[in-house]
């Protein structure tokens, strides 16, 4: 019943802090209001007992996202612009959002032993984990040794991504030059 | 935020235990929460925190750029090579377990590698976001000087070409 509450209060929250988000204009507030949204997902994630998901979200979401967004914030202006209603994303976003409220009624229960999720291969790794790996984090060797290459293809998106980033943006050797070009003149 | 003491001697201490902690995370993550992910998220916001409160320069001077880009490649390929190895000893790729003595000794070793390649991977991806969006703003106040600079140059030609007209009017 406790648990009850505790997730009660928790959603609750971060609906709060979710409408907050859309009504403010100031951009660091905003800005801000994600970084608690993602420290109030990260204490949900530790009371369904996922304490990795949970340190990610916490580091990445609340930690460094923020940073990014905050060093994105003195490039642009201080405030949202004002603007009228806009219908037809609020209205894709109510139907999405429908669409999945309908969804979530077909899902099996929460921790549902018969859930197919618990039938596939985690009966495996879970077993086999100790005997395998022999290591006690048992999230570590599913993502390090079990899902070698999932965790192979993450790595290979993140350095994508960084790359076309630093390529978008110019990198820094490129404005190094840039500066020196500046010096000499 | 340079001149502010408080903020300067807290970052001096917060910074090397920030590091600790995200060794911690990442070679800890056999047995605990954590993994390269974190680790690198975490290991990386100790130089942001750095660039922050001392200024990009400094902060770009402790983690350049040159070697930034080969930390973001090394992670992947340390990532890549460690099945290269395993396939190299007689195992599918990515299949740790003849990497040592026993399965389960090999399968520590590879999960070691791999997850210190992710890490390394991470935190200098992160690093590098940071400081480009945030090289971003002296970047643009650098284009729009440069911007000024231009245009005074050309009104001052204009003036000087119409000055010359009017000479060779006269």
């Amino acid at each position: 019943m406790s648990g009850f509450f505790v997730n009660a209060a928790l959603i609750s929250l971060l609906t709060l802090i979710a409408l907050l988000a859309i009504r403010l204009h100031r951009l660091f507030a905003v800005v801000m209001l994600s970084g608690a949204f993602s420290l109030v997902a990260a204490t949900l994630f530790v009371v369904l007992d996922a304490v990795d998901v949970a340190f990610t979200e916490a580091a990445v979401g609340a930690g460094i996202s923020t940073i990014l967004a905050l060093a994105t914030l003195s490039l642009v202006p201080a405030n949202e612009k004002p603007h009228d209603f806009a219908f037809v994303p609020a209205f894709l976003a109510f139907a999405t959002a429908a669409m999945l409220a309908v969804a979530v009624a077909d899902l099996p229960a929460f921790g549902d032993v018969n859930a197919p999720i618990h039938n596939h291969v985690a009966p495996d790794y879970l077993q086999g984990s100790a005997e395998d790996i022999a290591i006690p984090n048992v999230v570590t060797s599913v993502l390090a040794s079990y899902r070698g290459f999932d965790t192979l293809g993450e790595t290979v998106v993140v350095f994508t991504a960084a790359i076309a980033v630093l390529l978008v943006l110019g990198g820094w050797t490129r404005r190094k030059q840039d500066g020196e070009d500046d010096n000499a003149r | 935020m340079q001149d502010d003491a408080v903020i300067r001697v807290i970052a001096k201490v917060m910074i090397p235990a920030v590091m600790l902690f995200a060794l911690y995370v990442q070679f800890h993550g056999d047995y605990g929460p954590g993994g390269g992910f974190q680790a690198g998220v975490i290991f990386a916001a100790a130089f942001v925190l750095n660039a922050m409160i001392f200024g990009l320069n400094r902060g770009r001077h402790v983690w350049p750029a040159r070697l930034n880009l080969l930390a973001i490649c090394a992670g992947v390929l340390l990532y890549g090579l460690t099945g290269i190895a395993s396939m190299l000893l007689g195992a599918n790729y990515l299949d740790y377990d003849v990497l040592g003595a026993t399965p389960q000794s090999g399968q520590h070793i590879g999960i070691l590698l791999v997850e210190f390649g992710v890490g390394l991977t991470v935190a200098s991806v992160m690093v590098a976001l940071f400081f480009t969006f945030a090289g971003r703003l002296t970047h643009i106040r650098l284009m729009a000087k440069m911007q000024v600079h231009e245009e005074a140059d050309q009104r001052k030609s204009k003036r000087q070409s119409e000055s010359k007209k009017k000479r060779a009017h006269k």
